[in-house]
Order: structure tokens, then sequence, then C-alpha cells
């Protein structure tokens, strides 16, 4: 193999906690707060970012039809009225609205983007090479191995966060709950049925 | 680009690993490198489309033996060298061995001149564009007609942004599409929703294809 000037020598990879260690110190030798970030961005990322966001607005909604029609509407306003918000980038919320004979579930085949502040930062599968590659092409098969096994009439909606536009799944409420307080409605919502691969 | 990252609809992969609240994370080291990257993104280091390209520029074989958060390290660290703010030398001895990072890549594009404005119902086809640098259209709508369900607000425009070039914002489009109409003869029926930029879509003249059922009404 010929080399140049602009080869460079090919070292085995570092283990993963060294480069990570290798940024967070070159950074903070330049001056920059990164202990405080992590600090900062990791209890947001765990403790703030969670799917009990998503489990409330949906409690709202099926107890408050005009809160329903308002997230149906505008989402990003709709969710500030109980005091959530999305980051800046994510300028557009989009509810789905799950119903006997229509699923929606939620993918990002190109990364794993996701409305984090109220689903919570993607679980594991979501991330992973085998959801991303076959959930658009065998929404059915793919549902049934993970549990949700949909009577041939129901429709499957899947929708690719492409652009930045971010969904959540508006699951259907189980008509032994009608009736219930709006806090413990929230209690059953899962982040699975947020993003559409299970019902409740 | 054409990368292995585009993985809609590709075929041999096995079940998901699902598991009923499945975390998020598994080591804290995952925790702090999605702090670095927001850190980064938050310190206007760069933006969202310049990351993610990073990670799409990874060499195939590493993308798809990393881990998520891997991938998340590796565009962290490719833009932390390409803005001139840390060298590859500098990582590699402070990590005490290799730090693999991402290929070069190509250019971006600025918006298409000719593109038009689109709405709820229009059948739209995509551009058969192959677009050499960052690019939001996943292949497997690439030529595709489809129907437009709803329009987003202005967006910064991907395939400029992620390369530092001028570029209008534009609205995105939740275009639908059958499954059969995407993979013919190898699929399941169900609806895809792919979020499109106005840059990747025109109005189809040709008019084949029907709409076989009537547009969702909780689109907005």
């Amino acid at each position: 193999m010929s080399t140049s000037k602009h080869d460079r020598v090919v070292h085995r990879a570092a283990h993963i906690e060294q480069r990570v260690a290798a940024i967070e110190s070159a950074l903070a030798d330049r001056g920059m707060k990164v202990a405080d970030a992590i600090n900062e961005l990791g209890h947001l990322a765990q403790e703030q970012w969670i799917p009990q966001n998503g489990a409330r607005v949906v409690a709202r909604a099926w107890v408050d039809p005009a809160f329903r029609a308002r997230l149906r509407a505008n989402g990003r306003t709709a969710i500030s009225e109980l005091g959530l918000s999305m980051p800046a980038h994510h300028r557009h919320l989009v509810v789905l609205e799950n119903t006997r004979t229509v699923q929606n579930v939620i993918c990002c085949t190109q990364c794993s983007c996701t409305a984090f502040t109220l689903i919570g930062l993607p679980p594991d599968w979501y991330k992973d090479l085998e959801y991303r590659a076959r959930v658009v092409r065998e929404s059915r098969t793919v549902l049934r191995e993970m549990g949700l096994d949909l009577a041939p009439e129901v429709e499957i909606r899947v929708w690719d966060t492409t652009a930045d536009t971010r969904y959540m799944v508006l699951p259907e409420q189980p008509p032994e709950t009608l009736g219930w307080s709006e806090e413990r409605l929230a209690s059953i919502v899962t982040r699975d049925s947020l993003i559409g691969v299970a019902c409740l | 680009m054409d990368g292995v990252y585009d993985l809609g609809g590709k075929q041999g992969f096995g079940k998901v690993r699902y598991t009923l609240c499945a975390p998020a994370f598994h080591a804290p080291w995952e925790v702090r490198v999605n702090s670095l990257y927001s850190f980064s993104v938050r310190s206007g280091f760069f933006n969202m489309d310049e990351y993610r390209h990073a990670i799409e520029r990874m060499e195939p074989l590493h993308y798809l033996t990393a881990s998520y958060y891997e991938r998340s390290l590796t565009g962290l660290a490719t833009l932390l060298i390409e803005k001139g703010i840390v060298t590859q030398d500098e990582l590699e001895l402070r990590a005490e061995g290799g730090f693999p990072v991402s290929t070069r890549g190509a250019q971006g594009r600025t918006n298409v001149p000719t593109r038009q404005r689109f709405k709820p119902g229009d059948r739209v086809r995509v551009r058969p564009d192959c677009v050499p640098g960052h690019v939001r259209m996943p292949a497997y709508v690439r030529g595709k007609t489809g129907v437009v369900v709803s329009e987003s607000p202005l967006y910064p425009f991907p395939d400029a942004h992620a390369h530092g070039v001028e570029a209008q914002d534009e609205p995105t489009y939740d275009v639908r599409f059958r499954s059969e109409d995407l993979w013919p003869d190898s699929v399941e029926a169900a609806l895809l929703h792919v979020g499109l930029f106005q840059s990747y879509l025109e109005l189809d003249q040709g008019g084949h294809g029907v709409l076989h059922d009537p547009l969702p009404e909780s689109s907005t």
C-alpha cells in the first residue's frame, strides 16, 4: 500500500470511555464548563425529558375534548398549557390519534429522531438497525413480534421522522378507565403506547 | 448520499430486540456523550444537520457495528476536529489509542430553484435526485408518488444547512405513500408518512395512481 503525508497511522481504537474522556478533557482544558453541562444536560435527559410528560398530555386529551381539539390543531401550543415544551428546532408537533381501526406508529429510519421532551430519549430498540430497517416494510410482522397482534382490519400508518416535525401517538383510552381521574389515567400511559408499538 | 445509514426497507435484518421498559441509556458514558453533543450544539460549534451528516459519513462497517452512542461520539469528534476546536492527534493522545472519525463527504447544495407550494390532497412525486451530500429524503421514496397530507412551518434546508451553504428555509410536507407502491409485491400493506422538504417534491402531472382512501382527518 502506498502512503502519503495525508495517511495516518491507524491505532487500535481506544476504549469508548477513554474516547469520551478525551473529548471532555480537551474541551475543559479550553476553559469550557463541560462538567456543569454534563450534569445539567444529563439531569434533563434522565429526569425531565420523560414519558410521564406525554402521559399527562394523553390523560388531559382523554378527559377534555376541547384540549384534545387544540392538541390536534397545534400540538406545540397545546402542550404549553401543561407547562411542557419542545426544543427550538422542533417547530411542529403532530399528534396522531389511534382508534379501533387505525394504528399509528412512529419511527426514524435515518437516525433516531423523537419528540424526546414528551416521550423521553428513545429506547434502545427504537435506535437499533432492525426496527429502523423493518418497521416501514413489515410493520404488521414487526408489531406482532413486539407483542402487538393487530386485527387484519386495523390500518397501520407508519410515520418516518425524516424532517423536524415531531410526532406523538394519542393511544385509545381503554373503556374500563372511563371516569377515572386525570392523574390516574396518566399513570397507565406507557412510553411504547406514545410511539405506537403498544396499545393500552 | 446513498449511505448505509439510510436503512428504511433494507432486508435481512432479524427480530427487533424489544423489551418492556427498555432503557434509553445502558452506561454512564452514554449519558455523557448525549450531554456533550447537546452542549456543542448549544455552544454553536455545529448545528443538528451537520451533526446528523457527520454520523452518516462514518465508515460503513464502523457505522453498522457501532452502538447508537458510539455513532453519536464519532459524529461529535469528527465535527470538533473539522471545526478546528481540537485535533485528532490530541484526542488520540488523550485517549491513549485510536479515535476513529468519519470520512470527509461531498459538498452541499442550495434549494431547488423550481420548487413549488403544495396543498393537502395534492399528488406529488419525489424528484429522482441523487444528492451526494446530506439529504433527508430516504431512498425508498425516491421517484415515488404520494399524497400531501399537511405542511409544516419553515425549517432550514438540510442539504445546505449541513454544509454551510446559503439557502432559504423551506416547509416540509407530510406525504403519504402506499407501501405497495414503494416495494411492489414485496411488502406488507400499510400507509407510510414521510416528512419531505419542498425541494424534494414536484407536482405529479401524470396522474397515474389513484387516491385509494380518504385523507386522515387527524393530519394537521
